[in-house]
């Protein structure tokens, strides 16, 4: 990315954002709410045009090598679509508009929905779903994407800790497949835990690196994400460089 | 009186019977998928709108050339189409929310159409723009009817999968390389072609009527959009069936009495929700 920046309409969501996602890593997005994380993800998605700069993605296809995992409210729960059907939306990018649909696709939609333990919910309506078990179905469509860049937007949030446990493993195993994984969130824990890389961002870039030197006490409240030393658990863990899970 | 008599002799007999019936089958045809996509995609106010829309144009056509078929549906296509682009326009760059906008286009393209054809035409003309004349339906207007049906059709087919798509995960059609708002587009853009082939049988204020109304009474029976569009087009042809025999029998104007008989199915049909929620509640209640 060279000097991106982003809105829109007048108003500017993100600016002078520079720097590269290498290929293979696992980036964790962070920043308070309005700092910006949506907004570039959207950008590298190619959901929004950025005002200013430009995006360069080396080594991959656009669109069929870009997974975008969306935050939930972005899609129409009560479309009358099962479960199978909507993994198997994963295949599209690669079956066009007119494209015969393989017979293949079937049985990776529901390998997919094993692998996140929705195989019993194949035949169910996506709107009789959990909010956990959405999270999962949206996790298994970008399984059968099969794309070199994951691209995930607060993934996590409203879910259970042990669908939140069964994605973040997930999540591991694209990575350690050599995929690029960027994904946005707000649980600092997490992201020192799980994430070797991270974008802390406040409508501007505040560090990009190392998580363990990028989450320090000082950019954290730079970032408007620790307003004081008593800000609590999350400052704490800020500090300890190992980054291992206190609680 | 026999069943037959009933039910069979007058198209039988009658020529214009016919030609009425097959039109409304060619536009239950078409209007059976586009309603079930509106209203799936929330937009049967949208629908509504456009049929609307197709007035002043068609208004201006009757004020050039009288009532010359293809000037009608060129003018109202003409201004339908305009209408879906200032609504695109709106939604991308407009500060207006999209309800407020959309009920401005309804109440000027009403206003419109019927200043310009009471300033050329009388009442009945007028009558004939808004109400439609599906019995005085001829030839050439039904080769119009159901050209633009097949078009519909045709390119819906080709473009369904998208459409569907962006029903409910624009997002995902857009990151996977699909234009969101050229489909939609194309969308809104058939639509208001089913409702230029609607108004020359309905007149512009009943040409929604195949569009939302078979199409929300489907919704009640089944869920799969397959189904949806079987039963949305099944209905769209009862209603035209059923109205026009009731126009024949009763002596009554075919439109609204087409309009009637969808409104009658469509209230059947919501007893349909109603009555598994009473079952339901009904099981529940009973010892174990």
């Amino acid at each position: 990315m060279r000097d991106l920046t982003v809105g829109y309409r007048e108003r500017v969501a993100v600016e002078g954002v520079s720097g590269v996602f290498a290929a293979g890593s696992l980036t964790a997005i962070v920043g308070a709410n309005g700092a910006g994380k949506t907004t570039l993800l959207h950008a590298i998605s190619g959901l929004v045009t950025p005002h200013r700069g430009s995006i360069e993605i080396a080594g991959a296809e656009i669109p069929a090598d870009l997974a975008y995992l969306p935050q939930s409210d972005s899609i129409d729960r009560d479309f009358p679509i099962s479960v199978l059907e909507f993994t198997a939306l994963g295949g599209w990018a690669r079956i066009g508009v007119l494209g015969r649909v393989p017979p293949e696709l079937r049985l990776r939609a529901m390998s997919a929905l094993q692998a996140v333990g929705l195989d019993d919910l194949a035949g169910r309506m996506l709107g009789e779903l959990s909010v956990g078990q959405f999270r999962r179905a949206l996790f298994a469509r970008v399984i059968v994407q099969d794309a070199a860049i994951v691209l995930l937007d607060e993934p996590f949030a409203g879910v259970d800790a042990i669908t939140s446990d069964d994605l973040l493993n997930l999540m591991q195993c694209w990575h350690a497949d050599g995929r690029t994984v960027m994904v946005a969130l707000h649980d600092l824990e997490q992201v020192l835990a799980i994430f070797p890389e991270t974008l802390l961002l406040a409508r501007k870039t505040i560090a990009w690196g190392a998580t363990a030197t990028v989450l320090t006490p000082e950019k954290l409240r730079e970032a408007g994400l620790a307003t004081s030393p008593a800000a609590g658990s999350r400052s704490r863990l800020a500090m300890d460089p190992g980054g291992k899970r206190s609680t | 009186m026999s069943l037959w008599s009933i039910l069979v002799t007058p198209f039988a007999d009658y020529a214009f019977m016919r030609t009425a019936l097959v039109a409304c089958m060619a536009l239950a045809v078409a209007s059976g998928p586009l309603g079930a996509l509106l209203l799936l995609r929330r937009m049967g106010l949208v629908g509504n709108v456009l049929s609307h829309a197709v007035m002043p144009g068609a208004a201006i056509g009757f004020a050039l050339a009288g009532s010359a078929l293809a000037v009608l549906s060129i003018g109202g296509l003409l201004t339908g189409i305009a209408v879906v682009l200032l609504m695109i326009l709106g939604t991308r760059f407009g500060e207006q929310r999209e309800d407020a906008s959309l009920a401005a286009f309804y109440f000027a393209s009403i206003g419109v159409g019927v200043l310009v054809v009471a300033l050329r035409g009388t009442n009945v003309d007028l009558m004939h723009v808004l109400l439609g004349t599906v019995l005085a339906i001829d030839v050439p207007a039904l080769v119009l009817i159901v050209a633009i049906a097949s078009v519909v059709v045709a390119v819906l087919a080709l473009v369904f999968r998208p459409i569907a798509l962006q029903s409910f995960d624009p997002a995902f059609l857009r990151t996977t390389g699909g234009s969101d708002s050229a489909y939609r587009a194309i969308f809104l853009v058939l639509v208001v072609l089913d409702l230029v082939a609607g108004f020359q049988a309905l007149g512009t204020l009943l040409a929604g009527v195949p569009l939302l109304l078979p199409a929300a009474a489907a919704r009640c029976w089944v869920r799969r959009i397959g189904p949806l569009v079987g039963l949305s087009i099944g209905f769209g042809m009862a209603a035209g069936y059923a109205g026009l025999l009731a126009s024949y029998h009763l002596n009554v104007p075919s439109g609204p009495a087409i309009a009637c008989a969808a409104a009658i199915i469509y209230a059947a049909s919501t007893l349909v929700p109603a009555s598994r929620v009473l079952m339901t509640a009904f099981k529940s209640t009973k010892p174990v």
